[in-house]
């Protein structure tokens, strides 16, 4: 198939990008996205200009760093699927791509499609851990967990910190990828005794980032490469309600 | 040099106690004063850099991906095995290092083994307590599952994510320790050389992948956590930026390297479709406790699965070790789907694979069961390769996967160079000559999380006398201007080729030459192979931009540059074995049947090698191994 590429350039985080087309022809259907941008670097590089920078890495959908806006979308057109994980089979002969980094003023452009995610991070040393030092456990049969408990808990847990959620956001909250985590914590009793610490430590970090509000348009929902449901967010709500009024009574 | 393998005297059980009772201590107030250098944050380094901080030492964590939660640890989809014997079914620590020992075809190290097995089940504990969110049964307590090579239900697993949610585990308690300002964090910084004065090591030069800029870090221990070098077959199971770099620096400053040519080719990998292609796909090797793997038993048999009746499939590793079937070890399942495919028998349109198939699964457990164990591995197939598992069977493929050589480690996991550590894959140590299924989480996280913090106290203590390191001393300035030079003399040669270009060349000759199966032709024929893709990428590679800005052709090259040189050791260790064991099949030494000959009274021994120069052969130590408990004999899973 051939194909028409409109792809955001930007040599710096300082420098004022530009959208640049590029021309791809031969390009095989069952070549995944990022394949497809290997192929158009290659064909760069051969003529002496520089290749895209992007993100990837583990190219099994499941490390989140690859990170594309691809015709307006978050990882692109498939649901519950990275862009690592997109193949050429779903789009046509002589499409035209655009192509543009995470656009949100907390992950700022590093070069091209390469944004900066430090602030997920930064949320998660605020207070998405358990505070267990290596040695500490107890054996792991002490507490059973109730199935249904952990498989809920596992749905939260299954975030790779991409960031479409972000990205898909018109206001670029991070409240889809905080509820993950609040959610996963609060939902087992390995969480518990930090739950209120938590969910207000991990939410005034979120504020400080520059991440915008919540307000439940659930775009983040329907990007997410995992499926995270915005129940979650649901329950961070709760959480946070719950942590603030617990916090006045002291 | 000769090797010290500093095992501890005393029966194999009481080895790790007496070590633990009789190491070295630092106190919490000389921790404060002590700084630990740990390269990479996949599970063995992140659990090692939380648990150093949480001890009290000062911890520096270097990663080149954009947040510690990227590394490669996070692709394992199917578990982690743990002695805890929850099942009832007769496991045990002994059991757990005799399976290893014996997948590992006698090539490991008796009380390394014995001490990864001890600690097993205190990583299960530990990862619950940091609620890690294990498969469960309906009574709330944890499920297990088998895994190749052994009879035993010991594998812990969190759906087909279990890397991911231990990495996570490990990437949260590190990340309250940099909350807590134990440890410092750089991400997007690459390691590119180590410095050594008056022998030991003393810090490490990065490059800060966003600006360029060339870094030094001093600190009283560097550890190394840095994964496996599977890239150098540019075709790998890896993720793309996996790369030797880190420990071939080490190696080349005096760290030895073990087993090199040891490197796993894992059964189940989704088949090679392109010649764009950048990556294999694995599937889990749980796949194969219900699926069934078959080919045609005519040649050229083109006709569709579902159009060939029963009696005329192979389910050729049924039929040829009955008592474990389908579910034979990784090198085992590997090389006899290769030999099908050898005969004419492969499928798919290159003849390159084999078939899992789910049919007599699905017959007989269901669709929804089936789908509960698997969904994700099933819908991930589908949106690779467009084709329904469901309904159609699997085609399937060996891939590079693991490599169970790196740098050559003590008891202590210090290489040969004091106060340089390695841990993890990229540690020669604990799995001999082929890796059993779900042991490589196991000993990330051993090493992170309940040996090394003990171990290293044994060389910390003494460095508390030392002082301060200086990142003004002359052996960094040494190290520095290297690596400023050689990337001067990358961008300098303005060629006419893609880094790519010539990664893909050496990995098809490591494939076809130094892969699933080795001889001495074709290992004589790899090495004049390797040398001139070489050179040719030394006069012709070109490098666009600049060296002071983020550039990954300029990452790709530096760490190609490497695998050329690995790639040259690989063989002459290749070479050297002349056995097969494991993963490292030499065709001039397998039994009548097909089956790997080792060469005991030979070859017993791990092959350590040091750097010798540029263009210099490298000199081969040995170490003996000592079986004291297990009596080797030949693998037989029949």
């Amino acid at each position: 198939m051939n194909l028409t590429l409109k792809v955001w350039r930007q040599k710096n985080s300082s420098a004022k990008g530009t959208f640049e087309t590029y021309q791809l022809d031969n390009v095989d259907v069952h070549a995944s996205f990022l394949e497809m941008f290997d192929v158009l670097n290659e064909k760069l590089i051969n003529e002496g200009k520089e290749p895209v920078a992007f993100d990837h890495d583990c190219r099994e959908g499941i490390c989140g760093t690859c990170s594309m806006v691809i015709n307006g979308r978050a990882h692109g057109p498939l649901q519950n699927t990275t862009t690592c994980q997109l193949h050429m089979r779903h789009f046509k002969d002589g499409d035209t791509i655009v192509v543009e980094p995470w656009r949100s003023k907390a992950f700022p452009v590093l070069k091209d499609l390469v944004v900066d995610r430090g602030a997920f991070d930064r949320i998660i040393a605020a207070g998405g851990f358990v505070s267990v030092n290596t040695g500490q456990a107890p054996d792991a049969n002490t507490i059973p967990v109730k199935k249904e408990k952990a498989e809920l808990a596992f749905d939260a847990a299954a975030c790779i910190g991409c960031g479409a959620c972000v990205a898909a956001c018109k206001n670029s909250s991070a409240m889809l990828f905080v509820s993950a985590k609040v959610s996963h914590l609060a939902l087992l009793p390995q969480g518990n005794a930090e739950r209120y610490s938590r969910v207000l430590n991990m939410v005034a970090q979120m504020d400080k980032e520059g991440f915008g509000s919540c307000t439940n348009t659930n775009a983040c929902e329907a990007e997410c490469p995992k499926g995270i449901s915005v129940t979650n967010i649901a329950r961070l709500n709760r959480e946070y309600l719950a942590a603030s009024l617990a916090a006045q009574k002291k | 040099m000769a090797l010290d393998s500093k095992i501890p005297a005393g029966s194999l059980e009481e080895k790790w106690t007496r070590f633990r009772s009789t190491v070295k201590l630092v106190s919490p107030a000389n921790k404060r004063k002590l700084d630990v250098l740990v390269i990479g944050t996949g599970l063995a380094g992140a659990s090692a850099a939380a648990s150093l901080a949480e001890l009290g030492y000062r911890v520096s964590a270097f990663t080149f991906h954009d947040s510690p939660r990227r590394a490669h640890s996070i692709a394992a989809q199917g578990g982690i095995n743990a002695a805890k014997n929850y099942r009832n079914d007769g496991d045990s620590t002994y059991r757990l290092f005799y399976d290893t020992i014996k997948g590992g075809d006698y090539r490991a190290r008796e009380a390394n083994v014995y001490r990864l097995a001890e600690v097993s089940g205190n990583i299960i504990d530990q990862c619950v307590a940091q609620g890690v969110p294990f498969a469960r049964e309906y009574g709330g307590l944890l499920d297990n599952r088998s895994f190749g090579g052994v009879q035993v239900e010991r594998t812990f697993y969190a759906r087909g994510q279990t890397g991911q949610q231990l990495l996570i585990g490990a990437y949260q308690a590190l990340e309250r320790q940099v909350g807590l300002g134990n440890v410092q964090m750089y991400t997007r910084h690459e390691m590119l050389d180590v410095v050594i004065r008056n022998g030991r090591a003393v810090g490490i030069i990065v490059r800060d992948l966003i600006t360029g800029e060339i870094q030094r870090h001093a600190g009283h221990a560097v550890v190394l956590a840095t994964g496996g070098y599977g890239n150098v077959f540019f075709l790998s199971t890896n993720a793309m930026g996996c790369n030797v770099t880190a420990i071939w620096k080490a190696h080349k400053k005096g760290a030895f390297f073990g087993n090199p040519c040891f490197t796993q080719i894992h059964p189940t990998c989704l088949p090679q479709h392109g010649d764009y292609q950048s990556k294999l796909t694995l599937m889990s090797e749980s796949l194969r406790n219900d699926g069934r793997v078959w080919v045609p038993k005519a040649k050229g048999d083109k006709r569709r699965p579902e159009e060939i009746p029963d009696a005329e499939r192979d389910y050729y590793l049924e039929r040829k070790y009955p008592s474990f079937g389908n579910l034979v070890p990784r090198d085992i399942a590997s090389r006899a789907a290769k030999e099908v495919c050898d005969e004419g028998r492969g499928v798919g349109t290159t003849g390159l694979a084999v078939y899992l198939d789910f049919a007599d699964a699905i017959k007989r457990l269901g669709q929804k069961v089936v789908e509960a164990r698997y969904g994700n591995l099933f819908e991930m197939y589908e949106k690779i390769t467009g084709d329904n598992p469901y309904q159609t069977p699997m085609m399937i493929y060996p891939a590079v996967h693991y490599t169970m050589g790196g740098l050559w480690v003590d008891y202590n996991l210090s290489t040969t160079v004091p106060g340089l550590y390695a841990i993890g894959e990229c540690n020669f140590s604990d799995h001999g000559a082929n890796r059993l299924g779900a042991s490589a989480l196991m000993q990330g996280l051993a090493d992170g999380y309940f040996i090394l913090p003990y171990t290293i106290g044994e060389y910390l203590s003494g460095e508390i006398l030392a002082g301060k390191n200086d990142a003004k001393w002359s052996e960094f300035d040494e190290a520095e201007n290297a690596v400023k030079s050689k990337i001067e003399r990358l961008f300098s040669i303005k060629g006419k080729h893609s880094v790519d270009h010539f990664h893909r060349q050496l990995g098809k000759v490591m494939w076809d030459d130094c892969g699933m199966a080795r001889s001495k032709d074709s290992l004589s024929r790899a090495a004049v192979e390797i040398r001139k893709i070489r050179d040719a990428f030394w006069n012709d590679v070109r490098i666009t931009g600049a060296p002071n800005e983020l550039n990954p052709e300029l990452e790709k090259a530096l760490r190609v540059a490497d695998f050329f040189e690995l790639g040259e050791l690989m063989v002459q260790d290749a070479m050297h074995r002349e056995e097969s064991c494991g993963g490292h099949f030499r065709l001039e030494h397998q039994t009548p049947d097909g089956e790997a000959l080792r060469h005991d009274d030979q070859f017993m021994y791990v092959a350590a090698y040091e750097y010798k120069g540029d263009n210099q052969q490298e000199a081969m130590h040995k170490e003996d191994l000592k079986y004291e408990v297990v009596k080797p004999s030949q693998r037989s899973y029949k």
